[in-house]
Order: structure tokens, then sequence, then C-alpha cells
């Protein structure tokens, strides 16, 4: 059998999902007989390449964000939503109820650890925010979700194993099935 | 004459989001550097209005390397705004989950992201300097590795059911007993989990004595150093009181209480990172450089809380006369000796009779109006601060981040790696790797810090006016 390839991304969340994906533990060797990781935060690789299986973290909150799950979209056979953020923007999404100004102001201009002489971030360097945080499915159609915040170890490897097999998972079989 | 600006991007293996700059002067020489960090989700603005008691669970989400930190700081900053304290077993059950915390993230920090430098190389193919191409090359090696952070992770879901984003600490105390199963399992682990400590201890200390030109010309600017150390001054992670001290050694600032911070600390926001610029106030933003973490904690403490831990400090202490260590590698050994401490500390809150009592919470209410709390995160202190109305709504929201107070000397030190490795426009993977490398050392966990960071590499050609004229994508 072919091994397939296997991407994993943190796009804006807090890498809980990829800490919960590390918690698979010893089975990451089991992963690896079946898949090569060939992007992932956890080795050495620079821009998704064609991958059979993308396992996306977090939500789109920048420019870069959005090119980088249009692109995405076009390496990924399967691209899964791994965790609450990339499924309905969760935490990282509570930013949406106010302005994006205001958010800003409030960190680098009104906090009350600043000095006087700051600056906002608007660096040609850096990556602008969204006025509105999105999950995946508002930008590119997603081929299966793992909700949970994060989702635990043992439905991540579920997950990714059937995948892995060729098999499509049923989450209402595991049990494991949770927000938050 | 034109300026070449290489910036590297994404920095893989940091648990974060960044990239850096480089940039050449019309001779090809390094001119200048700068880090950038690259996200921001605004939680100082959006937890306005909620109450403060939903702060212990929506704080974690800042980082899902560190959520046990900042579920201390901001619930400790909630008993300060009920005007209470937790039960003595709470106490030790707080302890356990944040010793479990500081190891697994020095377990990932070490044997997945950081061991395949020293145990592949610098210069070995990118696409295996990873922990699997450890596990293909160390089978034992990767394993133990996997099995020290699990064991960490272990000591929160034994407590509360989750290792990650953990629910049931409380103002007041814990929601959840540990179990005498559970104590007795977790008690099992410690021959192993030492023996795995000490195996990396082994590693870093070889490849020290390998490569030691290397390793002492890894950014080695001297710094203050701030850090969290108990009543006599020793290594603390969760409870104590303040200290900084300065290149030499010198204590500045002793027992000062947390809820001072803002006396002894001030930031300022840059245009060019989501990341600010904290700096030790009485010495203003020019010269008030300092850094926290593994580093900074066993340079400020004056002793370890545990024998094997102590014995290893000894030694680390000797390396610069007992004075402060400042070059940037020895992260990783400091991080080693703490993971040390933690496994017998852990084994000596387990065999405290009062670890598995049901005596777990006190209740409390709303009280006052502010409260400020602090601790040790892996990365180094982090502080909470709320300001409420008197039904206990959210005025105002403070974060100081541990990876924050390492920005200006992470971006300092990028740039004295620079200046070294980078000649030129003849960038190899090495080199480039090097740049990265250091940046590793500071373990930077950027979720946090914007709760807080994100790149392609991108090199960019200015003009002396800051025009770009050339851009090339490499990836």
């Amino acid at each position: 059998m072919n091994k397939k390839k296997l991407g994993t991304v943190w796009l804006g969340g807090c890498s809980g999902c990829h800490m919960s994906l590390l918690d698979i533990d010893e089975r990451i060797l089991e992963v690896i007989k079946l898949a090569d990781i060939v992007k992932s935060p956890i080795v050495d690789g620079k821009e998704m390449p064609e991958v059979d299986i993308a396992l996306v973290e977090g939500s789109i909150t920048s420019d870069e964000h959005f090119r980088e799950i249009l692109h995405i979209r076009k390496q990924a056979k399967t691209l899964i939503a791994l965790g609450d953020c990339a499924v309905m923007t969760n935490v990282t999404g509570m930013r949406n109820y106010f302005p994006l100004k205001e958010v800003l102001d409030t960190a680098y201009v009104n906090a009350i650890s600043n000095d006087a002489e700051g600056q906002l971030p608007d660096h040609p360097c850096l990556l602008k925010l969204n006025d509105k945080v999105m999950p995946l499915q508002e930008v590119v159609t997603v081929d299966f979700v793992i909700p949970g915040c994060p989702p635990d170890a043992d439905t991540i490897f579920y997950v990714l194993f059937e995948f892995l097999n060729d098999r499509l998972p049923d989450l209402s079989k595991t049990k494991k099935l949770k927000y938050g | 004459m034109d300026k070449r600006k290489i910036l590297i991007s994404p920095v893989t293996r940091i648990e974060g989001h960044a990239n850096i700059s480089i940039e050449l002067d019309e001779h090809g020489h390094v001119s200048d550097a700068q880090f950038h960090v690259n996200e921001f989700r605004g939680f100082e603005k959006f937890c306005e209005g909620r109450m403060y008691t939903e702060m212990p669970t929506i704080t974690p989400r800042i980082c899902g390397i560190c959520p046990t930190s900042h579920t201390l700081a901001s619930v400790k900053a909630c008993e300060m705004i009920q005007g209470i304290q937790p039960t003595y077993t709470a106490n030790l059950l707080r302890r356990l989950m944040h010793i479990g915390q500081n190891l697994s993230s020095h377990a990932l920090s070490f044997f997945h992201l950081s061991a395949p430098d020293f145990l592949l190389g610098y210069d070995s193919d990118p696409a295996k300097r990873n922990i699997i191409g450890i596990a293909e090359k160390y089978p034992d090696i990767a394993l133990r590795g996997i099995r020290l952070r699990k064991f960490g992770q272990e000591l929160s879901e034994r407590i509360t059911g989750k290792k990650i984003h953990i629910m049931g600490i409380v103002p007041g105390g814990m929601a959840y007993p540990l179990t005498e199963d559970n104590r007795k399992a977790l008690l099992d682990w410690i021959p192993e989990a030492i023996e795995t400590v000490q195996l990396g201890i082994n590693i870093i200390k070889k490849f020290m004595d390998d490569n030691e030109a290397m390793v002492q010309s890894f950014a080695t600017s001297p710094t203050l150093y701030l850090g969290t150390v108990g009543a006599n001054g020793e290594h603390e992670l969760y409870d104590g009181k303040l200290r900084f001290i300065d290149q030499d050694g010198n204590i500045l600032q002793d027992h000062v209480a947390p809820e001072k911070y803002l006396d002894l600390i001030a930031e300022r926001s840059v245009n060019w990172s989501y990341l600010k610029y904290p700096y030790y106030k009485p010495f203003g933003f020019d010269k008030g450089f300092y850094r926290v973490g593994p580093l900074a904690r066993l340079n400020v403490c004056s002793r370890m809380r545990t024998p094997l831990a102590q014995a290893e400090f000894e030694i680390f202490k000797l390396l610069n006369d007992g004075k402060p260590v400042h070059g940037a590698f020895h992260y990783h050994y400091t991080r080693l000796i703490e993971a040390l401490s933690d496994v017998e500390d852990a084994q000596r809150i387990l065999n405290d009779p009062q670890v598995t009592s049901l005596h777990i919470q006190h209740h409390g209410r709303w009280n006052y109006e502010e409260g400020i709390g602090s601790s040790e995160a892996p990365r180094g202190t982090l502080f909470h601060h709320y300001k409420t109305d008197e039904t206990g709504k959210l005025k105002m929201v403070n974060l100081l981040i541990a990876t924050g107070q390492n920005n200006p000397s992470m971006n300092r030190s990028v740039l004295e790696v620079a200046r070294q490795y980078v000649k030129g426009s003849d960038i190899k993977e090495g080199m480039l790797n090097r740049v990265e490398s250091t940046i590793r050392c500071y373990d930077p966990c950027l979720s946090c810090s914007h709760a807080i960071g994100q790149m392609p590499m991108v090199i960019e050609v200015k003009d002396s006016k800051g025009i770009v004229v050339k851009r090339l994508e490499r990836y």
C-alpha cells in the first residue's frame, strides 16, 4: 500500500488541538507507518504540498490565513477542520462582537502596563487582521469536522486512523463527540 | 544602494507562528534583524463585560501549551477579588497539575522540537530533522520523550479528566479531588520519568561538550532576569514572590508581591510585531531588557527544591562561577534541570497524606473590585490583572505573557546569531536553521504572546527608501 501524505496546519488558535494531536503519544508511530507527515508545526516543512489529508486547527483571522486556507484546499484531497476554532471560531471568534479598532486599541494603546510611546502594529511584514474571524467552512468546503476544545486525543486518532485506512469515520459511535 | 531583506518563515518547530527578517547592507553584511510575531486574538477586549469567574475557563484558551499557568494566574486574580485562599489540598493538586504542564512542555521542547538538532545535526536533512527522524534513528529516545510528555499530561488528566484546557480549578480551590487509584498510578511513573530526564541531561551535556564553540556563540548578551522565588529564595513555579537580578547577579528587587508588577514592568507596542516589548521600568526601555523562563528562574533562584535537581543546579552554577549564565543555548539545559525538579516534586506531593483529601474548596463571593494573579509558565512569569464593577463584571483585563517578556532579547539574539552565521546573500539551509534554532532556544509559545502569531519564506529586496524593488518567495 502506498503511504499517504498528511499535513497539519495551525491558523488562528491556541495550538491546543495540535497538543491534543500529540497526546496520541506512542500511537504517532502507528500513524507514521501509514503516512508521511509532510507539513506540520512539529516538523521542518515550509508550505503545504499536495496531501491526502490536511488537519487544520484555528480560525481564519487575517489575509494570510485566507490565502493559506485557499492553498490548502487546492492541495488537500481531504480537509479536516480540527477543533472548535476551525469549526465555528470558538474563543478566537469572541472578538467579532467588537470593532477591530477597539480590540487593537485595548491591547496596544490603552493597556494599563503600556508606556506612552507605543505604536499600533501596522508594518507591511505583518499580516492584516480581518474585521471578523471566520470558521473554515465560510471560506472553503470542509470535508470533515472534529469538534472539541480541544478534541481529545482518542477522537483525533480514531478519525485519522479511519481516513488513513480509507474508511469514513463515524463520530456518533465514539461517544466522544462534544463541543467545548 | 539596495538593501536586501531576508525573511525566514514560518519558523517551524517552535510552538507558534513567527518570522524573522534579516536586513543586509550593501556589502552583504547583516545590518539588522527583526523577529516578527504575527497573530493577535484580543482577549483583553473581548473578556470585558463577562463575569470574572469565567476567566479561569476562558484564559487557558490563550495557549494550548501552557493553559494551566493561565488558569492559575487567573484563579489567583479571582481569589484576590473574593479575598479567599485555596485549601491546603487544593494547593497540592494545583501544584501537581502545574508541574505536569511544565514537564510536558519541557519534554516537548527538548525531545520533540530541539533534540533533532542535537542528535541528527543542524545540517541534517530537513525532512528528517524532527521527532519522526529521531524515532527512525533512535527509537528508544523518541519513545521515552513521548512518554515523559505523556506523564506530564496525565498529572492533569488523572485529576480533572482532561489533559488540555483543564476544568476544575476554581476560585477557592479545586472542583475535583485525586483518587487513591490515580495517586498510585501516577507514583508508578516516577522512576521512569527520572531516568528519561537524566537521559536528556546526558544528551545535552554531551552536545555542549562536543560543540563548545558553537554553544558559547549562541547569543550571549547579558540581560536582567525575572523569576518567582519561594520564601527562602528557592525555585518556585506556582506561588511565590518576584525577584529581579542584574547581569552580574545582584538582586535588584526581592520578594515583591506580584500585585506590584506595574511598579516593576512597563511595555511598549512596536509597529513591526503583534508582540509588545516589556521592560524593567526603573531602567527604561533602552536598558531594561530582561529575560524570563527556565534560564531566568535558575539564574534568580538561590536553590532548587529537590535533591537531584539541586545537584545539577550546582553544576549549572559553575558555568559562570556562580554568576548568571547568559547564553541562550542554556535554556535547553535549564529546562531539563527544571524537569528533574518537576518529577521529584511530583513524587513528594503524591506522597503527602493530604493529597487525596476531599477538603478541596473554600467558598467565597465577590468582595473587591480588583484582582492580580501570577504564575511561572514553562516560558516564564505571566500576569493576569482584572478590574470589575460591583456586580463582578469585568471592566478591564490586562495580560502580561511569558514569551512577550523574552521578545526584546529574542530579537537581539537573532541579530547576534545572524551576524555570525549569515554572510552575504548566499543563504544555505543549515544557516537558516541556525537562526531559527536561536528562536527555538527560547521555546517561544507565541500562541500566548498574542494571545498572540504566522508566514511564508519571502526574500524582499528593498532600496534605501524602503521600496520593494524585488520579491522572491521560497517554499
